[in-house]
């Protein structure tokens, strides 16, 4: 069985982030790290590969400046190669133009599954999983929050407002895992020497043959107008307990009549 | 400046569309003329409804089945769309808003807009306004591709308000086979337990986090919460831990609350967190660290441990 996992690699949330102000998109100048939401697909398709009895897992990535040391973070977890799409033409690129790169790259490789993560943790969209099945012709299955792959078949529980729902799917298909579904592990020393040895193929837009007018800010085709900073809420009262603090929660409940 | 014609995604059940469908009616009637509703499915059961909110016409999707609703609306909706040109289309951000939008993004070769809390209409364009960095920015996108423009709004945007409309006309849309893209079928729906106040409209809600330690101790924000009259609630630090449901979640990838009093238990306060709930009127805050984000949005924050506090508290409430 072949699985392909798409991967982010973004700022790292712990740093405060900026806009670039000329387009209003996310500076991404700085050192970029593996989404943690991607972490559980990649941890996803590793397990489904060793429940199939062995299978091949490969990374798929889009990043400036040709960027991969977060791939190398999941090719450690244990991932076999990676693919890698750099190109000055994609910088500022939105959720459908990256769908548009990210579909072109995967349908060269074939693969039997495709996975991603429900959401990034910077852009969070929601959307680029959907697309990419969208690009490809394919179904998608969003929200996965237990995947089982039996006779060439995906049985996929979704999670709903409401509770789930249980999904069948014949592959090919486009799963995105929901976060916290699997426990991602952690790269071991020998995984990490590893992973600095397996193959990244890195490629541009004319190699995949897409115009690069569809990408990048102007084939986003939206235009920020504004930023301003949010209003802030005024500081409230901070007491630090001295074992009658409940009594200040009492009075603010009373004064509020919610008791 | 108006509109000429939006549509809404409405979705609904046999009892009627949701709120964040009505709570989009709202809003869609303050910038266009007219307000019509695809709905992927129940489109006659919520035709009152959306009528009493300002719809004109609710194209219902006929011949859903089993299938996933957001490769099959989408399919539906492209020829939909060519056929009526509405100059944007609203969706809420549920999961299968966010597929159907998805999907039609690809079908009609438009980008779409997400995570709104506004909109407005600017020299006709639709300019959307976005949260950014935790809710600390907003971000205003114009809308810049051809009609219409595809929207993505989260819950809680708008206040939901009749319009003392009568019920909306109901046209039939025949379903379009979306092919191969269509094969996944829904063989079995499980519903989540659903008892007491409800996090999306309670007016009280009792969170807990990552400090409560264990999942054992999250019984003391269901007693709170009991005692309050209130819906309980989670980070995503301990919904990903697996100690309470995913329905539980507040948050980015959670439910957006906004009532009239939080009441944090052990939680930090992470951007993913508050992004759902510094909505809210009121919000109390009990965290062992003083440094913690949480306090930044608390009207009355306790520095001090929740296995302490939360007994006292439960126990002051009972003893009235």
């Amino acid at each position: 069985m072949k699985v392909v996992v798409c991967v982010k690699q973004i700022p790292d949330p712990a740093i405060p982030g900026e806009l670039v102000p000329e387009t209003g998109t996310l500076n991404r100048d700085d050192k970029l790290i593996l989404d943690e939401s991607d972490s559980y697909g990649v941890e996803m398709a590793l397990q489904l590969a060793e429940a199939a009895g062995g299978g091949q897992v490969s990374l798929v990535s889009m990043a400036p400046r040709s960027e991969t040391s977060g791939l190398r973070t999941a090719l450690a977890m244990g991932a076999d190669d990676a693919v890698l799409i750099s190109d000055d033409a994609l910088a500022g690129s939105d959720a459908l133009g990256t769908a548009k790169v990210l579909g072109a790259a995967i349908a060269e490789l074939e693969a039997d599954l495709v996975l991603a993560g429900v959401e990034s943790s910077d852009g969070y969209t929601g959307t680029v999983p959907e697309m990419i099945a969208g690009v490809m012709g394919l179904p998608s299955i969003t929200f996965a929050k237990q995947i089982e792959i039996a006779d060439g078949v995906a049985s996929v529980q979704r999670q709903t407002e409401a509770g789930y729902d249980q999904v069948e799917c014949a592959l090919p298909a486009v799963v995105s895992v929901t976060a916290g579904v699997v426990e991602p592990r952690y790269p071991s020393f020998k995984g990490i020497m590893a992973a600095k040895k397996k193959p990244v193929d890195s490629k541009d837009l004319a190699v995949l043959g897409i115009d690069a007018a569809a990408v990048g800010v102007a084939g986003a085709r939206q235009e920020t107008v504004e930023v301003t900073d949010a209003p802030e809420r005024e500081a409230g009262e901070i007491i630090t307990d001295e074992g009658d603090a409940h009594a200040n929660i009492v009075e603010f409940l009373t004064e509020l009549k919610v008791i | 400046m108006t509109l000429a014609q939006i549509l809404l995604f409405a979705e609904g059940d046999a009892d009627g569309a949701s709120g964040l469908t009505l709570e989009l009616a709202a809003k869609a009637r303050t910038l266009a003329d007219t307000v019509n509703a695809f709905a992927p499915a129940h489109g006659e059961a919520m035709a009152a409804e959306l009528g009493a909110h300002g719809v004109s016409t609710v194209y219902a999707l006929e011949g859903l089945g089993d299938g996933l609703v957001g490769v099959h609306a989408a399919a539906a909706l492209a020829g939909h769309i060519e056929a009526t040109s509405p100059d944007a289309v609203f969706f809420g951000q549920t999961t299968d808003g966010r597929d159907t939008a998805a999907r039609l993004a690809v079908l009609a070769d438009r980008p779409v807009s997400t995570n709104n809390v506004g909109a407005e209409v600017v020299d006709g364009a639709l300019v959307t306004e976005e949260p950014i960095f935790g809710g600390t920015q907003n971000i205003f996108t114009a809308y810049r591709a051809p009609a219409p423009a595809l929207a993505v709004f989260r819950p809680k945007s708008f206040e939901a308000e009749p319009s003392g409309g009568g019920a909306a006309a109901v046209e039939s849309v025949a379903a379009i086979d979306p092919g191969e893209a269509g094969r996944a079928t829904v063989t079995g729906r499980h519903a989540e337990e659903r008892s007491g106040p409800q996090l999306d409209d309670a007016a009280v809600v009792v969170s807990g986090g990552r400090g409560l330690g264990q999942s054992e101790a999250y019984s003391m924000v269901d007693e709170l919460a009991g005692l309050l009259g209130a819906a309980s609630g989670a980070s995503r630090a301990i919904v990903d831990a697996g100690w309470v449901p995913y329905a539980k979640q507040v948050g980015q990838t959670g439910k957006v609350v906004k009532p009239s009093v939080y009441i944090a238990c052990g939680i930090s306060g992470a951007t993913q967190h508050l992004v759902g709930m510094k909505g809210s009127k009121n919000i109390v805050a009990i965290n062992k660290d003083p440094e913690a984000p949480i306090f930044g949005v608390a009207d009355l924050g306790i520095v001090g441990d929740v296995h302490k506090v939360m007994p006292a508290l439960i126990e002051a409430l009972k003893s009235r």
